[in-house]
């Protein structure tokens, strides 16, 4: 191998690359040896990438780079398909990525009689249910419908907790000896799976097995995080610019709003997007439990019944979710702390 | 003139884990009215925690402190140019230099063009939506004495407002500060290092000790005024660095004695 000709290197890695699946296919080893083959297949594409952006003229750069975010997934897309369709991948395990897609349109389109559920709660039936029943017939609609009820169940639980939360964490981040009476507790609460208080809230509630025990749990989980957060956040707001404030007349409340509050946010934003990725791991996992509705329910639901392109439906769906919310809260994390924007690339 | 500062046998000790530290040991400080004083000293000496303990951040241990307010009661008794710079990462340059006026309640258009006023004095026009983060360390220094000229205090503290610059802008700045002191009189306790700026910039300039500090020795600065830089160049000023620096020198020898 000439490292010296990048070109002729570059057309050296890539035969390797050619040859050796051709090999790999032509001796049937990708049936017994299917890792060991990803795993160096991986390391081919690497190279060639590192290799290939040396030919990219530097103002290409992001275009090439984006090409590769967006080239990559593709790639393990179609090679999933087709490795399955060889029949290298159990299909039952590792349905194809085509029939997930087709699982998740008709999860779309459909109805399930067994559980009286739908996934998007039949968007189709709006106006003649609103003519019959009106808002009521929206409701029952909405009810039926797994992407609602598990969204549902996030925002309010989220909305429900963070905002206690961020006043019980200021309370503390200023007050010492709030802090210091409270820390243990906290601490303490931290470290248990927050699932653990499902029953807890079922005991509590009138109706275990409705939506109130399930919102609570998820709002106690994003409490704690956000209200552990913000204390982190306001008691580490640099002394120099307390001292500023004070120094240029901030009266107590002028303080708190002018710079204690903005002197925490990014560490605050930090803690709701931790509640919030929270906050989807514990409705999925009671939506596992002890639910008739939400895309954790239909993902178990199922597997029971073995179904597995819908599980994987399912899976791809509370992906999405986690998407979206995160991309609203980053969102709203722009426009509050506008002065964070391109700062640091990892926010 | 009247007396406008006024500090007798002030201490500082501070509390740590290691043991109780002195800080400031028994430094006595006066300064007429409209005056400019520049302290000089080692590094760690105290200078920083004595002008903390003059704007009322930081209490002293003991000892008499006075700043005496001027006829117009709602002034600000004092503003700080911190060492650390301190202006807000959230607020906009014009944002951060408003900010003493408007917790005071001046309206938005009031404030507005004073701190457009004092933005185009030190040369930040173009900068005035730009967040801090945007700005290299010789601007934010600007905007943080920006920030103290808005708010037009009766004594303006500066703990090394021009430490962190490169010799070109530092120059720049203090024919800047020259001119903005010549347009207001106001009375200013100045920190630097650097004993040629404290010479070209005060009426008066207060040695101090290796730490803990205390008072070494005061120079009275007799060149006339108004100054500029090319006063640099004159016998005068030759002879008052240097006789300075002999001073100077012992105490920052013993300083880094100290902190080996
Ligand atoms: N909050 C504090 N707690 C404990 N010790 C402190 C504190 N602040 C300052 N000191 C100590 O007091 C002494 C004086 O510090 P100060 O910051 O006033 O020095 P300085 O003269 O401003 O130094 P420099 O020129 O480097 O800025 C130092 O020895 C420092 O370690
Ligand atoms: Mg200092």
């Amino acid at each position: 191998m000439n490292k010296s000709n990048p070109k002729q290197y570059l057309i050296t890695l890539a035969s390797a690359f050619l040859i050796f699946n051709l090999v790999f296919l032509g001796f049937r080893l990708w049936y017994s040896l299917f890792l060991l083959g990803l795993l160096i297949d991986f390391i081919f594409i690497v190279m060639l990438a590192e290799e290939g952006s040396k030919f990219i003229a530097a103002r290409h750069a992001t275009k090439f780079e984006r090409s590769l975010a967006i080239g990559f997934p593709i790639l393990v897309l179609v090679g999933w398909e087709l490795t399955v369709r060889a029949g290298i991948l159990n299909p039952l395990w590792f349905p194809p990525p085509s029939k997930i897609a087709v699982a998740l349109w008709q999860l779309i389109i459909s109805y399930n009689q067994f559980t009286k559920t739908s996934l998007m709660g039949r968007p189709w039936l709006i106006p003649s249910m609103f003519e019959k029943q009106g808002w009521a017939g929206i409701a029952t609609l909405a009810q039926e419908s797994d992407l609602f009820g598990t969204l549902f169940r996030v925002v309010a639980g989220f909305i429900l907790g963070f905002i206690p939360g961020i006043i019980l964490g200021v309370v503390m981040g200023v007050s010492r000896s709030v802090r210091i009476m409270l820390n243990s507790i906290l601490s303490a609460v931290y470290v248990l799976p927050k699932i653990m208080i499902f029953p807890i809230m079922m005991l509590m509630f009138a109706d275990p097995f409705g939506e109130g025990p399930k919102i609570a749990v998820v709002a106690i989980s994003a409490f704690f995080l956000v209200a552990i957060n913000t204390m982190a956040g306001v008691a580490g707001v640099d002394n120099v610019y307390l001292e500023a404030g004070r120094n240029y007349g901030a009266n107590r409340w002028q303080m708190f709003r002018h710079v204690i509050i903005p002197g925490a946010l990014p560490v605050i934003f930090a803690g709701l997007r931790l509640a919030l990725g929270t906050a989807l791991i514990v409705v999925v996992s009671i939506e596992f439990i002890r639910a008739k509705t939400g895309v954790g329910y239909l993902t178990f639901y199922y597997w029971e019944i073995m179904d597995t392109p819908k599980m994987y439906a399912g899976l791809v769906l509370v992906m999405l979710i986690g998407v979206l919310l995160n991309e609203v809260l980053q969102w709203i994390e722009t426009v509050t702390m506008p002065w964070q924007k391109g700062r640091s690339a990892n926010s | 003139m009247a007396v406008k500062i006024l500090a007798e046998n002030i201490w500082k000790t501070f509390q740590t884990a290691g043991g109780p530290i002195d800080a400031i040991k028994n430094f006595n400080l006066s300064v007429e009215e409209g005056k400019f004083v520049s302290i000089v000293g080692p590094s760690g000496c105290g200078k920083s925690t004595f002008l903390r303990i003059l704007a009322g951040l930081v209490p002293a241990t003991s000892g008499n402190l006075k700043i005496f307010p001027g006829k117009d009661l709602t002034k600000p008794l004092n503003s700080v140019v911190f060492q650390e710079y301190a202006i807000f990462p959230w607020r906009t340059v014009l944002d951060n230099v408003s900010f003493g006026p408007e917790m005071r309640g001046v309206g938005k258009k009031e404030r507005r063009e004073l701190a457009l006023h004092w933005i185009d004095a030190v040369g930040l026009n173009k900068f005035i939506d730009c967040y801090p983060h945007q700005l290299s360390g010789g601007m934010k220094q600007r905007v943080s004495i920006a920030r103290a000229l808005a708010n037009d205090p009766e004594v303006l503290l500066m703990d090394e407002p021009l430490g962190a610059l490169d010799a070109q802008t530092r120059n720049v700045l203090q024919e800047e500060l020259l001119k903005l002191w010549e347009a207001t009189h106001k009375t200013v306790i100045y920190i630097t290092h650097s004993i040629e700026e404290a010479v070209l910039l005060s009426d008066e300039v207060v040695l101090m000790t290796s730490h803990p500090g205390t008072n070494k020795i005061n120079f009275d600065i007799n060149i006339p005024r108004p100054r500029d830089l090319k006063i640099t160049g004159t016998p005068e000023f030759a002879r008052l660095t240097l006789v300075i620096w002999e001073v100077l020198r012992d105490e920052v020898i013993a300083a880094m004695e100290d902190q080996r």
